[in-house]
């Protein structure tokens, strides 16, 4: 434990003294800066037409036209800029070498693991807690659902959770930072699109599919809705990743390629 | 200290090393000498426990490095050949880190680093960064992060590489300073360092062990006989033949001419035998003019060079 925390206030160091990581939050908030604005534009527009139109107005209500579109929205950014915050956090030190130091100090491999994965975890919690502007605007000057707020909130957190975790196992594949972003990248867009071959699938393949596609379960979120199996599935997510890159280090020292 | 039994590691089909066994006991300075590629790194990663051998036993401290990594890890210091640091951190910052790392209670840390830089000559570099020092620097900040934990053995990669000769002579005072309370194995394909600085020397070369001795036993048990160096103005060819034809001569050498006619020959004679007043006698009689004749001893790199083409010879029979 004492390990881990070492290594992850290192790694939120590093994050704060390198630029990549003020890039990726500057660039997140002004698209979902831009994409809130516009969803709120429209939404009032259509508000207007309510009012002189009455009919109209039957099922308008500001959680389902900007809070869920904007989760929607945040989730699909994510998808690019995760892997670029967890690109360097193995794949540098394997480049530079200080990776064989770090493997001869008196630490678990998973301290170690653990240790970057929430320093990264920090970062992006950060990154969305600055988000949290939207949210407070449309408090102060409208009535929208706490309830899907909240748990649409969590989503985004566990849903990020789960990106970090593939991207720091995939940072851990190869010395080269760019390279790891891309695998992490195609690996997130590939469980990001699976369950669109839903339709296409033979039986067994459409009920399973759905539930391994990683929108499928945060849509339920953004709708207001904490199901547990939803839950157990970003859990389940960051834990084979985070074992996955343990078993995937074990066996680079067994061969010495590390 | 450490005990190595029959240590071999596999890089896929490619052999490290194979069965490498030796003994360092406390206290001892030991040197791991052999050409590039012989694998004196490999040996170290594993006894480092950066990597788990394919076959055998090493136990370092007293704990098996494949059975008990921590423990190891908490009594070994371990200084890589390239020494890799984070280029972004300040030297007390990367410090503070691996003394976190490495167990050092909270309120030790301060006075350990300073210690430690103090120890290795660091002090005025405390708030560099890094990326910032030299390569002298570099070793030494190298060194101290090794001395965080007060290891009981120190794991020395290739130490002075890369530095001047006066950061040299003082890295190496450095080491033998911190051998008098440690057991100390490093490694160098310099040979001087080995003689100045180990009190036992282990050659490997491509995996093998060749030989585990002293320095003095290693020079003295490899040479059959005394070794006279002489110089001779005369055809050089001519003196060659005569020289091998005294009695007692084991071998003749002859080192490049000089323009002016005069040659130099390293002859080799068994142990006892007396041939100086025989080579100087040949030498006149045949009326050639005997510029020096003087005995030396055999270098630790005619040792090593002997050792390790010796060996090569004989696979090459062998094959």
């Amino acid at each position: 434990m004492r390990g881990m925390y070492a290594v992850f206030k290192r790694e939120l160091k590093a994050y704060l003294f390198s630029p990549i990581a003020y890039v990726v939050m500057t660039i997140f908030l002004v698209i979902s800066g831009y994409i809130f604005y516009s969803n709120l534009a429209i939404f009032s527009i259509i508000s207007f037409q309510a009012i002189q139109q009455p009919q109209f107005a039957s099922g308008l209500n500001v959680s389902e036209g900007v809070v869920r579109p904007l989760f929607g929205d945040m989730g699909i950014i994510l998808v690019f800029m995760a892997p670029l915050l967890t690109m360097r956090l193995f794949a540098e030190e394997r480049k530079s070498g200080t990776m064989e130091l770090l493997l001869t100090f008196p630490l678990r491999d998973m301290e170690i693991i653990l240790g970057k994965f929430f320093a990264a975890l920090v970062i992006y919690l950060l990154m969305v807690a600055a988000t949290a502007v939207y949210p407070i605007l449309l408090l102060v000057f409208g009535e929208p659902e706490l309830g899907p707020l909240i748990a649409g909130y969590l989503g985004l957190i566990l849903m990020g959770a789960a990106f970090l975790a593939l991207g720091t196992w995939a940072s851990s594949l190869t010395e080269n930072q760019i390279v790891a972003a891309v695998i992490a990248f195609g690996m997130l867009l590939l469980f990001w699109i699976i369950g669109w071959a839903t339709s296409l699938a033979p039986p067994l393949l459409r009920q399973i599919l759905p539930h391994v596609s990683i929108i499928e379960h945060y849509g339920n979120f953004s709708k207001g809705v904490i199901a547990t199996h939803d839950l157990l599935y970003y859990l389940l997510f960051i834990g084979f990743f985070l074992f996955a890159n343990q078993i995937g280090l074990e066996s680079r020292k067994w061969r010495g390629r590390v | 200290m450490i005990e190595v039994e029959g240590l071999t590691k596999f890089y896929g089909p490619v052999r490290a090393i194979e069965d490498v066994t030796f003994r360092v006991e406390k206290g001892e300075i030991v040197g791991f000498l052999g050409p590039n590629g012989a694998g004196k790194t490999t040996t170290m990663r594993i006894l480092a426990c950066f990597m788990p051998p394919t076959q055998g036993r090493a136990v370092v401290a007293g704990y098996d490095v494949l059975e008990q990594p921590l423990e190891v890890r908490r009594r070994v210091g371990y200084l890589p050949e390239n020494v890799p640091l984070y280029p972004d951190m300040t030297v007390t910052g990367y410090l503070q880190f691996v003394a976190e790392v490495k167990g050092v209670p909270r309120r030790l840390r301060k006075q350990k680093i300073e210690e430690v830089l103090e120890a290795c000559g660091a002090t005025e570099m405390a708030g560099r960064l890094i990326s910032r020092l030299s390569k002298g620097y570099r070793q030494r900040v190298g060194l101290c992060q090794a001395l965080l934990n007060d290891p009981e053995v120190l794991i020395l990669d290739e130490p002075t590489i890369g530095l001047d000769p006066r950061q040299i002579i003082e890295i190496r005072q450095l080491i033998k300073d911190l051998g008098a309370q440690r057991t100390i194995i490093l490694s160098t394909h310099i040979l001087p360092e080995v003689s100045m600085t180990c009190q036992r020397v282990i050659i490997i070369n491509e995996g093998r062990i060749v030989a585990v001795d002293t320095p003095g036993n290693l020079q003295a048990g490899l040479q059959k006989g005394a070794q006279l160096v002489l110089q001779v103005r005369g055809p050089a060819e001519a003196v060659e033949r005569e020289l091998r034809r005294v009695a007692g001569v084991v071998e003749v050498r002859r080192q490049e001419a000089r323009g002016d006619g005069v040659c130099s020959f390293v002859v080799e004679c068994d142990r006892g035998a007396e041939v100086q007043e025989e080579l100087a006698a040949a030498v006149v009689r045949n009326q050639w003019g005997l510029r020096e004749l003087r005995a030396t001893g055999l270098t630790l790199e005619d040792v090593f060079i002997r050792l390790v083409t010796h060996e090569a010879h004989e696979e090459e029979a062998a094959a």
